[in-house]
C-alpha cells in the first residue's frame, strides 16, 4: 500500500472539510466508547486482566524465538505448513505460489490488516487471481476501491447512503428500482451475493489474532462468520500472521480474548472465536485439505530490543483510536497508511520509516487516553515522544519548526529572560484583547486560530500572579 | 533461509543466542502445564446458578434455549420450534451417536439428512461439546461426527447440549477437550460460538444475521441432577 503519511497535514485538512466523514465520525465515535465502558464496568477483574495481558505478551516477546519454533513444530505435527517470510515481497510471492499450486482462479478473504500491509489483493489481481473480500466492511471498500479507515470497522467513514449507492452501482444484475428499507436489506443483499463466492473459491485467506505455540493453532475472531466460511469451504486455507501474534498456551490466549472483544466492540466475547489446526483429518466431512501459515516479519524483529518493542504487545483492538481526539476529528485515512490512530502513529514509523511517517507521532494532543484504555498497557504517548526525538535528531522537521523550538529552548534555559519575554507578551496581548477577551486571528498563528479563538491573557503572567498571591497571603 | 534470518534478528534484538537448554526446558514445561491465569469470579457459582448464567448469556446474545428433561423430549421440541419459526420440518444433522440415539421416529414428519451442511440447508442440528457459562459460549470442535459446516451454513442453527457439559470459564472447557483427546492434540477446528451472526459495519449499528446463522437455538438436556 502506497503511503500518503507524509501528507498528513493536507490529508487532515481535507478530512476536516469532508462533511460525509464528519457525519460518520460524530455518529460512531461515541458509541464505541460507551460500549467499551459498559463492558469493562461489568467485569470487576478487567484491570487485573490488563496487567496479565501485558505480562503474557512481555514474556512471549522475551522468548519469541523459542515460541515461534515451538509453534512451527506443532503446526507441522498437525499436518500444516509454515512459510517464514522476511518481508512483504516474500510473503506476497509465497501466497501467490500456494494459490497457483492449488490452481486457484478465485480466492475469498477474511478481514486481515496484515493482508492490507502486504498488499495481497493488488498482487493477486496482477497475477490473474481474483480476490474477494467477505467481511461486509471490507467488501464495500473493495467495490469502492478504498482502503479501510479503521482496523476493526473498515467502513467506519461511510454512511448508509454510500452503501446503497455502491450496491446499486456494482450489483447490476439486481433490479435498479429496488428499495433498501432498512440497513438489514443491505446486509441481506451482501450475504446472498457473497454466498456464491464462498462456494466457488479455491483458496480462503484469513489473518490471525493469535497463534498458539502449545497446539499449533491460528485463531480468528469475527462477528459475521465470514472468516469461518472463508477458512472452512475452500480446498486450501492460508492464514497470514505476523510473528508477534504467537502466545504460549490456550490459557494465555483465553486471557487475552477476555480483553480483546471488550476493548474492541464492547462485547463480552465475539460471536465466532475459532481455532484452526492443520488440514482435514481422516473421516472429516468438511474443512480445507491444505493448511498453510504465512508467517511474516516485515519489520517486527527490528523493533525488538528498541524503545518500540512494547508496541509488539498490540492485539489490534482499536480502543486507542476509538478514544483518540485526533482520530475522532480526522478519521483513519488521514494517517495515510494501514494503521491509523495512536497505535498507527507508533507502528507506522517503525514499519515504513520515520522519514515518511514522522508527522504521525506529532498528531497527538498527548492526552494519554490511548494508554489508559490499552488492554495490554502499551505506553503509546511515551513512544510517540521517542519518535519525535528521533525525528528531531535526524533533522526531519521543517526548518521553521526547528528554529522556533531552538528559540524556545534558548529562553527556557534562561529563566529571567523567559519571564521578561512572557511578561511583555502577556501584557501586550492583554492590552490588545481587553475589549473582546479573545483573538480570532493573530500574526504568525494563523494555523492555530484558523480553527478556534485564542483567549486573551489577562495581562499578568502565571509567575507574577503566583508571586502576588503569596505576598497577599503573608499580609 | 528466511527462518534463520528472522530468528537471528530476534536474537540480536534480545542480545542473546538461542535459549540455553535449561531455560528452554522451563518454557517447554510452561507449555506442557499450561498454567491458568486469573479467572473471573462471575462463573464460580453453584451448579444451578451456573446453568442459569449460561442460559442468560445465550439469550443476551440473541440466542434461545429450551430446557428438556431428557433426549426423548428432543423430537417434539425440535418440531415445535421449527413450526413456531414457520420453518419446514427438514434439517441436516451431525452424524453423532448421541443424536442418532434420539427417538426421531416419534415425529415422522421430521425429515433428517445426516452429514455436513450444504448451502441449500435452512436448518442444521449440531452436537454441542461444551457450554461455557461465563459468556454463554458453545464449544464446537470438529470431528467426523461433528462437521464444522453445520455451525455456519444454515440460517437456523440448533445445538444439542447436555447440561452436565456446561462449565464455568473457558479454561474448564479446554480441559474437557484435553481430557478427551490427550494434551496438545487439537481438533482441526474448534469454534467458540457466542450468539448469532451479526455485523455492525453499516454505520456501526448492530444488524443480526450476517454470513452465519440468524437464529441459534440450544436444546439443553437436563442430565445433571446437581444442576436442577
Amino acid at each position: 500500500m502506497l503511503a500518503t503519511s507524509p501528507a498528513f497535514k493536507e490529508n487532515a485538512r481535507r478530512a476536516l472539510a469532508d462533511t460525509g466523514l464528519q457525519k460518520a465520525l460524530a455518529r460512531s465515535g461515541p458509541s464505541f466508547v460507551a460500549r467499551r465502558t459498559a463492558a469493562v464496568a461489568a467485569l470487576p477483574e478487567f484491570e487485573q486482566l490488563r496487567e496479565i495481558g501485558r505480562e503474557i505478551k512481555n514474556h512471549t516477546l522475551a522468548n519469541l524465538d523459542f515460541y515461534l519454533e515451538a509453534y512451527e513444530a506443532r503446526v507441522l505435527a498437525a499436518g500444516g505448513k509454515v512459510h517464514w517470510c522476511a518481508d512483504a515481497e516474500e510473503a506476497r510471492a509465497t501466497v501467490l505460489r500456494i494459490c497457483q499450486e492449488a490452481g486457484a482462479r478465485t480466492v475469498t478473504k477474511g478481514k486481515s490488516m496484515i493482508s492490507e500491509e502486504l498488499g495481497i489483493n493488488e498482487y493477486l489481481e496482477r497475477n490473474g487471481i481474483e480476490p474477494f473480500e467477505t467481511d461486509l466492511g471490507e467488501y464495500i471498500l473493495q467495490l469502492r476501491h478504498e482502503a479501510p479507515s479503521h482496523i476493526i470497522a473498515p467502513a467506519f467513514h461511510l454512511n448508509r447512503e454510500d452503501w446503497e449507492a455502491s450496491f446499486r452501482k456494482s450489483h447490476t444484475e439486481l433490479p435498479a428500482e429496488r428499495v433498501f428499507h432498512e440497513r438489514r436489506d443491505i446486509l441481506t443483499e451482501a450475504r446472498a451475493r457473497l454466498r456464491a463466492r464462498f462456494l466457488a473459491a479455491d483458496v480462503g485467506i484469513t489473518g490471525a489474532n493469535f497463534l498458539i505455540a502449545e497446539t499449533g493453532s491460528s485463531v480468528i475472531v469475527t462477528n459475521e462468520g465470514n472468516g469461518d466460511l472463508t477458512q472452512t469451504l475452500p480446498r486450501v486455507h492460508i492464514a497470514l500472521a505476523s510473528i508477534e501474534k504467537v502466545v504460549p498456551t490456550l490459557e494465555d490466549a483465553t486471557s487475552l480474548l477476555r480483553l480483546l472483544a471488550r476493548s474492541a466492540t464492547g462485547q463480552d466475547f465475539s460471536v465466532y472465536t475459532t481455532f484452526s489446526t492443520g488440514g482435514r483429518r481422516p473421516g472429516d466431512l468438511d474443512g480445507p485439505e491444505e493448511y498453510h501459515v504465512v508467517l511474516v516479519d516485515n519489520g517486527r524483529s527490528a523493533m525488538i530490543g528498541t524503545e518500540f518493542q512494547e508496541m509488539l504487545r498490540c492485539i489490534r483492538c482499536a480502543a486507542c483510536m476509538n478514544h483518540c481526539p485526533v482520530y475522532g476529528a480526522v478519521g483513519g485515512h488521514a494517517y495515510g497508511w494501514v494503521y491509523p490512530g495512536p497505535m498507527g502513529s507508533v507502528l507506522t514509523p517503525s514499519l515504513i520509516g520515520v522519514d515518511k511517517a514522522g508527522n504521525l507521532p506529532n498528531a497527538s494532543t498527548f492526552c494519554g487516553k490511548c494508554e489508559s484504555v490499552c488492554p495490554v498497557k502499551i505506553p503509546l504517548p511515551g513512544m510517540m515522544r521517542h519518535w519525535r526525538e528521533r525525528e528531531f535528531e535526524r533533522h526531519l522537521m521543517p526548518s521553521t519548526m526547528r528554529r522556533n523550538i531552538g528559540l524556545w529552548a534558548w529562553f527556557a534555559r534562561r529563566p529571567s529572560a523567559y519571564r521578561l519575554a512572557t511578561r511583555a507578551a502577556a501584557s501586550l496581548l492583554g492590552l490588545m484583547g481587553r475589549r473582546r477577551g479573545r483573538f480570532a486571528s493573530l500574526p504568525m498563528a494563523g494555523g492555530w486560530t484558523g480553527g478556534r479563538d485564542l483567549p486573551a491573557p489577562e495581562g499578568e503572567t502565571f509567575f507574577a500572579r503566583y508571586a502576588r498571591a503569596q505576598r497577599e497571603r503573608r499580609l | 533461509m528466511s527462518k534463520e534470518q528472522i530468528l537471528g534478528a530476534i536474537r540480536r534484538g534480545l542480545r542473546r543466542g538461542p535459549l540455553p537448554a535449561d531455560q528452554a526446558a522451563l518454557l517447554a514445561g510452561r507449555l506442557r502445564t499450561h498454567p491458568r491465569q486469573l479467572i473471573p469470579a462471575r462463573s464460580r457459582i453453584a451448579r444451578p446458578a451456573q446453568i442459569d448464567l449460561f442460559i442468560a448469556n445465550v439469550e443476551k446474545e440473541f440466542g434461545t434455549v429450551a430446557r428438556l428433561p431428557n433426549l426423548d423430549a428432543v423430537p417434539e421440541a425440535v418440531a415445535e420450534y421449527l413450526a413456531q419459526q414457520n420453518l419446514p420440518p427438514v434439517f441436516a444433522m451431525a452424524p453423532h451417536p448421541e443424536l442418532r440415539s434420539i427417538p426421531w421416529s416419534e415425529r415422522p414428519l421430521l425429515q433428517i439428512r445426516e452429514g455436513r451442511a450444504e448451502t441449500s440447508d435452512t436448518v442444521a442440528l449440531q452436537h454441542g461439546f461444551a457450554g461455557i457459562a461465563e459468556t454463554g459460549t458453545l464449544m464446537l470442535p470438529s470431528a467426523p461426527e461433528r462437521p464444522t459446516t453445520l455451525n455456519l451454513l444454515a440460517e437456523t442453527a440448533l445445538v444439542l447440549l447436555r447440561a452436565s457439559r456446561v462449565v464455568g470459564p473457558y479454561e474448564e472447557a479446554w480441559d474437557l477437550l484435553r481430557a478427551e483427546r490427550g494434551a496438545g492434540d487439537m481438533p482441526r477446528n474448534v469454534m467458540l460460538v457466542t450468539g448469532v451472526s451479526r455485523s455492525a459495519d453499516i454505520e456501526q449499528t448492530l444488524e443480526l444475521g450476517a454470513h452465519g446463522p440468524r437464529r441459534l437455538h440450544v436444546l439443553l438436556v437436563e442430565d445433571d441432577p446437581d444442576a436442577r
